[in-house]
């Protein structure tokens, strides 16, 4: 008999797959919350897998003991009754008692998760194809946090790093213990912010906003990704959110008051190329480098080379016009004139005439882009 | 067939394809219900007037009312709130600022969408002069000033805190829409 | 009914090619159903293997992220327009008129359209891939706004919909119209047989819902091309209203796949046991009532879209409620095996790896229908876990089941027993090997439609990946067992099955000849 055979070389495997799993420690449940709204998640799908696994082993203990016991092979005779009103009745009543044990923690848990009243602090998450845009409505802090996995590892042209797709240029912070408010919208498409640890994930539609919150109860750095198809790079839009203490945040919020990000500049004085080039590199990573690739080449005809391309190469005054305002003959190509800051876009356009294998020499200065919006 | 078995399929054919029709109906329906259960739960303001029913001044209560902003296109244009947040009485009116400013160099017809956080403060909060009332004509550099009275009224439930206004400013049959309409998802290289 | 027989069909039929296009015969429209259907079912399962192929390891080696999306929504669109449902009309054709004692389908030449429609239909969508811009990559779900910005791929699936889903609903008024009207004297509804009960409810199912997605892709199109503004805010619109009128068909749709399934299993089952299938009535109100209730609760795929709180428990509720009849029939299934007289032929085999596998993908949509535990594994690898393990556990394990029950009758030849058996063990364990591991994937937060992932997934999607080239060569043997046994098989006794008592076994020789039932029985 091959299939007997067959049967227990599979159980053999089944065995070595089970101890395999048991002893590499793999992630084969919900990840442990880090908030207690997401403990209670966890619980409640505790609780539905214990009751599952006992109906599951009842009712197919019955079945397997049939197979076994009633089958023709050792004899037994077919019976002949096909119905019994009394076993019928209690199948029906007696899963609806189960479900009603089920719906009353699940109902605790979800008033629970829509209760965004009285938050600490409120975040605006804007999904954009294909990064994310922050905005602290408490402390004024707003900017963009993209994909920070070089595209290198991704094309397989370099090793792939611990947190491979899930780091960001500059991830979302936020203090350890404050109940945090996310309200999301959308540029473009659909988008949603989905972070596992938090237990949150909410959609993110393009001219309404939603609200959820979290509230994190340790610190830590907890990594999320975009959850609703939004385009082609829907998988490389992470989200990275730093849990710090409450002095920690206090002094990131100033940091970034100061700083301001790539978005400050002196008006007073001239930048050198290598200044706006080595800045402008950031800006291109974190925006261009989707359509542009890595070295510029492009990919003609849709998205052209920045390589000695017409533009890249032509008079400064069209590059900057068609970084800040979009092409008018190919609709592939963006305006960030309302997403980038005067610094950021003097900074990739003289990046891109002074790097990816170009070397014009000339740069752009970030008094220029402000003359250049009126 | 017999005649009376085809004189009953045909009859039968008739019902069905009547009720695919309506289905089919159905789904457009679907819209303005749509639209009707949204304005009844709050989930989406419908962009006209609100008559307010109570105009008490419930002084034992605050609400903070927060007010955010969006532009959206590949325009460069801003709509910002000149606060960001207020804290009112229900009944009371409150007067808020919203300031647009067109960048570019041509003019700009637009209309801006109001949306609530929480969804049912919606059916709360009403707005008795908004911007959002009309389409806005902004001409190429203009800034203007956009004015919102709005009363959030006491009946808004006992555990609601805070409240978002939204608005999501959209160029009326401009650039924006082509423009998405042709980008791809293009390539990665 | 005396006249029944009067029958207005020439018993010249043309020959070759020409027999098939203009063929109103019942059984050769299920034939070309069957087989089309498994062409779609080829199709569908490249473009899963390429899917998988991208997903074995992490990094973009094979595709493009763009044609990677497209790959997702052709599959998922193929397998469930295409492939599955197809299958299952095919075996409505065939079994309908036999097992209740009508000569052919109520309106032969509509029969014939509702399926010449299905070709250029599958052709539009193979083709839509070779267009500028190349197919849509937006998922089978097709959400607004993503689709307004697709290029004419996109139109070419929408058009390819819309004629399947008239090619459905003339096939679902054909089925009503049959099962209302032609069936033999004495047949009663509380006789039928539950296949056709199931096929019932399907096709008023189908009535209903094909034309609201008609609508939705309508809109859709009219959005893109003619400045209407239904799922826009610029204009007025929602996305979110998109995704109330999809799933108000999508819903539905699901049971109009697992009902039918549902018969089959409940024809195989009392024939291997030899026992007659208990709580038949039990069985036909289960069934309706699970029909009912998925009009009701299509807003449980869009706990994450931001609805108010109490819509959300009352779908939570409502979906909750589908496990109870849903249990009865479950339980009415083991309660005929129990104390029978079983033997495990192929389809015997298939039937309970159908409700083994079934029953796990009813349950883990129990864990879904819990509201908070879905936010977390919504739009995850668990949510494709589990719908794969009601369509392909579900419904496809059914139409194997069917294929093998039925095929002696069909063709008068019997299958290879020992390949059968190979076939169905093979199908079980790469089975899961894809799919079991997806649960684990999708509870530790990979997202679904991504064509590259983070490294801690890896060694699961590899896994995934080997279990899928497993379960596609698998049906590669099915092919081999189909054509060696219209070719070869033996020939099939008169009745193969001890336990099978419906008309088709009982009053007609095998193979079936080409007309049945000209003259209806009588049933007592
Ligand atoms: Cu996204």
């Amino acid at each position: 008999m091959r299939l007997k055979a067959f049967s227990r070389l599979l159980f053999l495997a089944t065995a070595m797959l089970m101890a395999g799993l048991a002893s590499a420690e793999y992630q084969l449940n919900l990840k442990p919350a880090k908030t207690a709204l997401g403990e209670a998640v966890y619980d409640l799908h505790t609780l539905v897998m214990i009751i599952i696994t006992v109906i599951f082993i009842g009712v197919f203990g019955f079945m397997f003991y049939a197979i076994f016991k009633h089958r023709k092979s050792v004899g037994h005779q077919a019976a002949h009754f096909h119905e019994n009103t009394t076993v019928e009745i209690v199948w029906t009543v007696i899963p609806v008692f189960i479900l009603i044990g089920l719906a009353w923690p699940a109902t605790k848990a979800l008033l629970e998760m829509r209760d965004t009243s009285a938050p600490d602090m409120t975040i605006k998450v804007t999904g954009y194809q294909w990064k994310w845009g922050y905005e602290y409505l408490d402390d004024d802090v707003k900017f963009y946090s993209s994909l920070a996995t070089p595209r290198d590892q991704i094309q397989g042209d370099a090793e792939k790093g611990e947190h491979y797709l899930l780091e960001v240029d500059k991830p979302l912070v936020v203090p350890v213990g404050k109940k945090v408010r996310i309200l999301t919208t959308a540029n473009d498409v659909l988008h949603a912010w989905y972070v596992p640890e938090l237990a949150v994930k909410q959609d993110a539609i393009p001219g309404f906003i939603r609200d959820t919150w979290f509230q994190a109860e340790e610190t830590g750095t907890f990594r999320g990704q975009c959850a609703e198809l939004c385009g082609k790079e829907h998988g490389f839009m992470p989200i990275v959110v730093n849990v710090v203490s409450e002095d920690d945040y206090k002094i990131w919020v100033a940091e970034q008051k100061s700083a301001g990000g790539a978005a400050a500049y002196d008006p007073g004085k001239t930048y050198s190329v290598a200044e706006l080039t080595s800045a402008g590199e950031a800006v291109y990573k974190a925006h261009c480098v989707a359509c542009h690739q890595p070295n510029g080449s492009g990919m003609p005809p849709t998205f052209p080379a920045l390589t000695g391309g017409m533009i890249s190469t032509g008079p400064i005054a069209n590059h900057l016009d068609i970084v800040l305002n979009g092409s008018k003959k190919n609709p592939m190509m963006a305006a960030f004139g309302a997403q980038l800051s005067d610094m950021e876009i003097a900074a990739v356009v003289t990046y891109e005439r002074n790097a990816l294998g170009n070397s014009l020499g000339d740069s752009l200065q970030p008094g220029e882009v402000a003359a250049a919006r009126k | 067939m017999s005649q009376s078995v085809l004189k009953r399929n045909r009859e039968t054919l008739r019902k069905l394809v009547v009720v695919a029709l309506l289905m089919f109906g159905f789904g457009y329906a679907l819209v303005p219900l749509y639209e009707k259960i949204c304005e009844v739960t709050g989930i989406n303001q419908v962009v006209k007037p609100d008559t307010v029913v109570n105009t008490q001044v419930d002084k034992s209560r605050t609400i903070v009312m927060e007010f955010d902003a969006n532009a959206r296109g590949d325009i460069a244009w801003e709509l910002i709130p000149r606060e960001r947040k207020r804290t009112v009485h229900p009944g009371e009116l409150v007067h808020v600022v919203f300031d647009l400013k067109n960048t570019t160099d041509v003019s700009v017809q637009a209309q801006a969408i109001p949306s609530f956080g929480p969804q049912r403060a919606g059916l709360h909060v009403k707005k008795l002069e908004c911007f959002c009332f009309t389409q806005q004509e902004i001409r190429a550099g203009e800034s203007r000033e956009l004015p919102v009275v709005l009363v959030v009224e006491p009946t808004i439930p006992q555990d609601v805190h805070t409240v978002t206004l939204s608005y999501t400013m959209f160029e009326v049959g401009g650039t924006q829409e082509p423009k998405t309409a042709m980008r791809p998802t293009g390539g990665n290289g | 009914m005396e006249a029944v027989h009067e029958h207005d069909h020439s018993h010249d039929h043309p020959t070759g090619l020409m027999r098939w296009v203009t063929t109103t015969n019942h059984k050769d429209i299920g034939t070309m159903y069957l087989w089309f259907s498994f062409a779609m079912f080829m199709v569908g399962g490249v473009m899963a293997l390429i899917i998988r192929t991208e997903l074995f390891q992490p990094g973009l080696q094979v595709v493009q992220p763009e044609f990677f999306n497209q790959m997702t929504t052709l599959h998922g669109l193929i397998m469930v327009f295409g492939a599955i449902m197809p299958a299952f009309v095919g075996f409505a054709n065939w079994q309908i008129p036999m097992m209740i004692g009508a000569p052919d389908m109520a309106f032969p030449r509509m029969n014939n359209w509702s399926f010449w429609l299905l070709p250029p239909a599958g052709t539009l969508l193979v083709l839509s891939m070779f267009v500028p811009g190349g197919s849509a990559g937006v998922g089978w779900t097709m959400y607004a706004p993503l689709t307004v910005q697709q290029g004419m791929g996109m139109d070419l699936v929408i058009f390819a919909v819309h004629i399947l889903g008239m090619s459905s609903i003339m096939g679902s008024i054909n089925i009503v119209t049959t099962i209302l009207n032609l069936r033999a004297p004495g047949m009663t509804m509380m006789k039928m047989p539950l296949f056709v009960w199931t096929w019932l409810i399907t096709a008023y199912l189908l009535i209903a819902a094909m034309p609201v997605l008609a609508g939705a892709v309508t809109m859709t199109l009219t959005d893109r091309h003619f400045g209407t503004h239904f799922f826009n805010a610029a204009g007025g619109g929602d996305p979110v209203l998109f995704q109330h009128i999809f799933w108000f068909f999508g819903h539905p749709e699901v049971y109009i796949i697992a009902i039918p399934a549902f018969g089959v299993i409940s024809q195989v089952i009392p024939a291997f046991s030899r026992k007659p299938l208990f709580g038949y009535a039990s069985m036909v109100y289960a069934t309706a009532s699970i029909a009912i209730l998925s009009f009701l609760v299509w807003a449980h795929h869009m706990y994450t879209v931001g609805m108010p709180v109490e819509a959300q428990l009352y779908y939570m509720f409502a979906t909750m409620l589908i496990a109870v009849p849903t249990g009865v029939k479950v339980f009415n299934w083991v309660a005929t095996m129990w104390k029978g007289s079983m033997t495990f032929e192929t389809p015997m085999l298939f039937a309970i790896g159908f409700l083994f596998l079934f029953t796990l993908g009813g349950f883990t949509g129990l864990v879904l229908a819990l509201t908070p535990v879905d936010v977390q594994l919504h739009d995850t690898y668990y949510v494709v876990a589990h719908f794969h393990y009601v369509m392909v556990a579900g419904a496809l394990f059914s139409a194997f089941a069917g294929v093998y029950f039925w095929l002696p009758k069909w063709i008068g030849k019997m299958y290879d027993e020992t390949l059968g058996k190979w076939h169905f063990w093979l199908s079980i364990i790469f089975f899961n090997l894809t799919f079991f591991v997806q649960h684990f994937l999708g509870l530790a937060g990979m997202p679904r439609r991504i064509p590259d992932y983070s490294l801690q997934f890896a060694d699961f999607n590899m896994i995934s990946s080997i279990g899928a080239f497993g379960f596609g060569l698998s049906q590669l043997l099915f092919l081999y067992i189909l054509i060696k046994a219209i070719r070869s098989g033996e020939k099939a006794p008169e009745k193969p099955w001890d336990g099978a008592d419906t008309l088709e076994w009982t009053h007609l020789p095998t193979p079936a000849p080409y007309h049945s039932f000209e003259t209806p029985p009588t049933v007592k």
